[in-house]
């Protein structure tokens, strides 16, 4: 009878139910650190020494007590289940370890080597075993930029107009393009270098310069732009290419005038990731450029500096100082990477919001 | 005066009715179909150009250039290189390279196909963002700054590694030593490309994991499989292939790599199978290495072993590539 009083449908509230409840997370960690405690006690009364054997111990005493618990409590299958989800968190960890250990040895070697005037004189009297207050890395940078600043004029629009072919005009060689575009992403960097050793320094100039450089950086950033401008393109909705065209617009104009300007914000992802790619490249870099220790503004005369021959010159001196300088030759060029990579996320995320 | 009244002159001249693309589109097809077939022009001038600087040296070389190990290069009375008396082979250097990149494979393949299968049925929702980020991120840190870490930070660390190896697998003919001498090895310079390709072969594979049939998972989770069995059943068999290009363009990448090889590799000209004594070979970073110093004719040989390089890591990319587009077709 009280059923019927209730005229109010009953809602049941919306829950959870695969989430973990405390009872369960409390198990999570008293597992985490019953296997924290056995690999403090096996490694204190074994012959097995170092962190390694700290982590290997307490991974391998994690999965088995994960193990023998789910095992007991919900049987084999969910035993096999908890295994592979420790071998599955362990392969993250192990796939992040060395980006932490990476960033953590440029930010603590390359401090060192930081000083203000660092951004305003070049190396021109400055020995590989001067102090590291004297020099700087101003050459490299004016060269950085110069040299990608004309990579980028030479790969943007070729880069472009093979993505606006794969995307605007699908002609018959659309597929094979996109198979070459992968392909020459493959190119390994040194041999871009020796093409613009073979092609226009031994037969021609004759001499090392930046526009040299900036060829071979071109040719290994043209397949990064194709691709990402492709995909941008690939997001322009159909619509407004329709309409382009039914309101009488060429092809041509409609391309022009509504596909690249609705794409604008992804051609500039593309190009910022094309730097990023190209900005770090050492292999052609030495082999084309010469590396200069002071500043040059003319691209077509005298050798060149850049960050990447800096580092590698530091690096190849071997003396204290200069490998010094070489980290803190990598702090700014990671700096200026980063600073590009975060610029391009924050575009495309905006983008698909 | 009746030819004024004809009828034909007052009506308009018919309209011309054509799919024949304007004056203006046919030029706009062309340029970027131009800019489109750049890619072909580009590969095919680097294989010319290569080909043509080094014809010389496959020439007098013959197939001794790719089975020899020998490289001095000869100069006669008048400071010319003797092409007679020069001998170049890169085969110890190809086998190295080999060597090198199939360790970074063996490492790098598990590590990332857990991190591709966490970061897509495992992870938060809150985290994923920042990690595939952190992942993607690693993939845009400059190859010498690899090297720079991996000579100063992770050497110590992997001769370590190599002693216990050592210690414990010796009897493993690849792990063999004659005389202990553990730094600047292979195997050091395998762990460096393998931590370099892991965002690579991460991303790929997580990419095909992404786009696994949801109905097929809810599937099996109706069916009552555990998230492993999900996995094992429907994930994996779905981008096994996909994993598979994913590891090649991985490959690819490591036989490419030079300055990070150049900094933490020992190169020596000899064919050395056991990866951790330090001695090995690359051949990018031994064109790097001999570039310095190298005369007239000897830059010609390190254009061939370039050609050799580019073809092949040409064959191995299509490869991958070829594999990666057939994927997610196949499939139960």
């Amino acid at each position: 009878m009280s059923i019927i009083t209730t005229n109010k449908p009953v809602i049941p509230k919306p829950g959870k139910p695969w989430k973990q409840t405390p009872a369960q997370r409390l198990i999570t960690v008293l597992i985490f650190a019953l296997a924290a405690a056995a690999s403090y006690f096996i490694v204190a009364f074994t012959p097995l020494k170092g962190k390694l054997a700290y982590v290997a111990v307490f991974f391998i005493s994690f999965v088995v007590i994960d193990y023998l618990y789910a095992r007991t409590r919900q049987g084999k299958s969910a035993g096999a289940d908890s295994v592979f989800r420790g071998f599955v968190t362990m392969g993250i960890f192990v796939a992040i370890t060395p980006i932490m250990s990476i960033l953590f040895a440029v930010i603590s070697r390359g401090y060192k080597g930081l000083h203000w005037s660092l951004f305003t004189t070049d190396m021109h009297s400055t020995p590989p075993t001067g102090a590291i207050g004297q020099g700087g890395l101003l050459h490299a940078i004016i060269g950085t930029i110069l040299l990608v600043a004309l990579a980028l004029v030479i790969s943007v629009p070729i880069g472009i107009l093979t993505a606006i072919y794969m995307t605007e005009i699908k002609g018959r060689f659309s597929r094979p393009i996109k198979f070459l575009v992968q392909a020459m992403s493959g190119v390994p960097s040194i041999v871009a270098g020796l093409f613009i050793l073979a092609a226009i320094v031994y037969p021609l100039t004759k001499t090392f310069n930046s526009f040299e450089g900036s060829l071979a950086l071109g040719i290994l950033m043209i397949p990064t732009i194709a691709r990402i401008s492709e995909e941008v393109l690939l997001l322009v909705p159909q619509d407004l290419r329709e309409s382009g065209v039914a309101l009488g617009g060429t092809q041509w104009r409609t391309v022009a005038q509504i596909v690249l300007p609705a794409a604008r914000g992804g051609l500039v992802t593309a190009m910022i990731l094309g730097i990023a790619r190209v900005a770090g490249e050492t292999a052609p870099i030495v082999l084309l450029t010469g590396g200069g220790d002071t500043k040059n503004w003319n691209i077509f005369h005298g050798p060149m500096g850049s960050l990447p021959f800096y580092i590698w010159k530091g690096f190849a001196a071997g003396t204290k100082e200069s490998i010094t300088r070489a980290w803190a030759g990598i702090l700014v060029l990671l700096v200026m990477v980063l600073a590009l990579f975060i610029t391009a996320r924050f575009l495309s995320d905006r983008k698909k919001k | 005066m009746s030819s004024l009244l004809t009828p034909k002159a007052s009506l308009p001249p018919k309209r011309k009715i054509s799919t024949e693309p304007r004056l203006s589109d046919k030029i706009f097809r062309r340029i970027v179909t131009g800019g489109g077939l750049s890619s072909l022009l580009i590969l095919g001038l680097i294989f010319a150009f290569l080909l043509m600087q080094g014809f010389q040296t496959f020439k007098s070389q013959g197939i001794h250039f790719l089975t020899g190990s020998a490289w001095n290069a000869a100069v006669n009375d008048v400071n010319q290189i003797d092409l007679k008396n020069s001998h170049f082979g890169i085969a110890a250097m190809l086998i190295g390279t080999l060597i090198c990149a199939i360790i970074a494979i063996v490492v790098a393949v598990p590590i990332s196909v857990f991190s591709a299968l966490f970061l897509t049925f495992y992870v938060p929702n809150s985290l994923k963002k920042i990690m595939v980020a952190i992942i993607d991120l690693m993939a845009a840190f400059p190859s010498i700054l690899f090297g720079l870490w991996g000579f100063f930070v992770l050497e110590p660390v992997g001769e370590y590694w190599a002693k216990l190896l050592h210690k414990y697998f010796g009897w493993i003919p690849f792990f063999k030593m004659e005389a202990p001498f553990f730094s600047r090895s292979p195997f050091i310079a395998g762990l460096v490309l393998a931590i370099m390709i892991i965002p690579i072969v991460t991303s790929i594979s997580r990419e095909i994991f992404g786009q696994t049939p949801l109905d097929r998972i809810q599937a099996a989770y109706a069916l009552g499989a555990t998230r492993f069995g999900m996995i094992k059943a429907v994930a994996f068999p779905y981008a096994r292939s996909g994993i598979v290009g994913g590891a090649m363009l991985g490959l690819g990448r490591a036989m490419g790599e030079t300055v990070a090889v150049y900094t933490v590799l020992n190169i020596v000209y000899k064919i050395n199978w056991h990866v951790l004594i330090g001695a090995g070979g690359n051949v990018a970073s031994m064109i790097l290495l001999k570039f310095g110093e190298a005369t007239q004719g000897e830059v010609k040989a390190l254009m061939a072993a370039g050609l050799v390089l580019f073809v092949v890591t040409l064959l191995v990319n299509s490869l991958a590539d070829f594999i990666v587009a057939r994927s997610g077709k196949s499939g139960r």
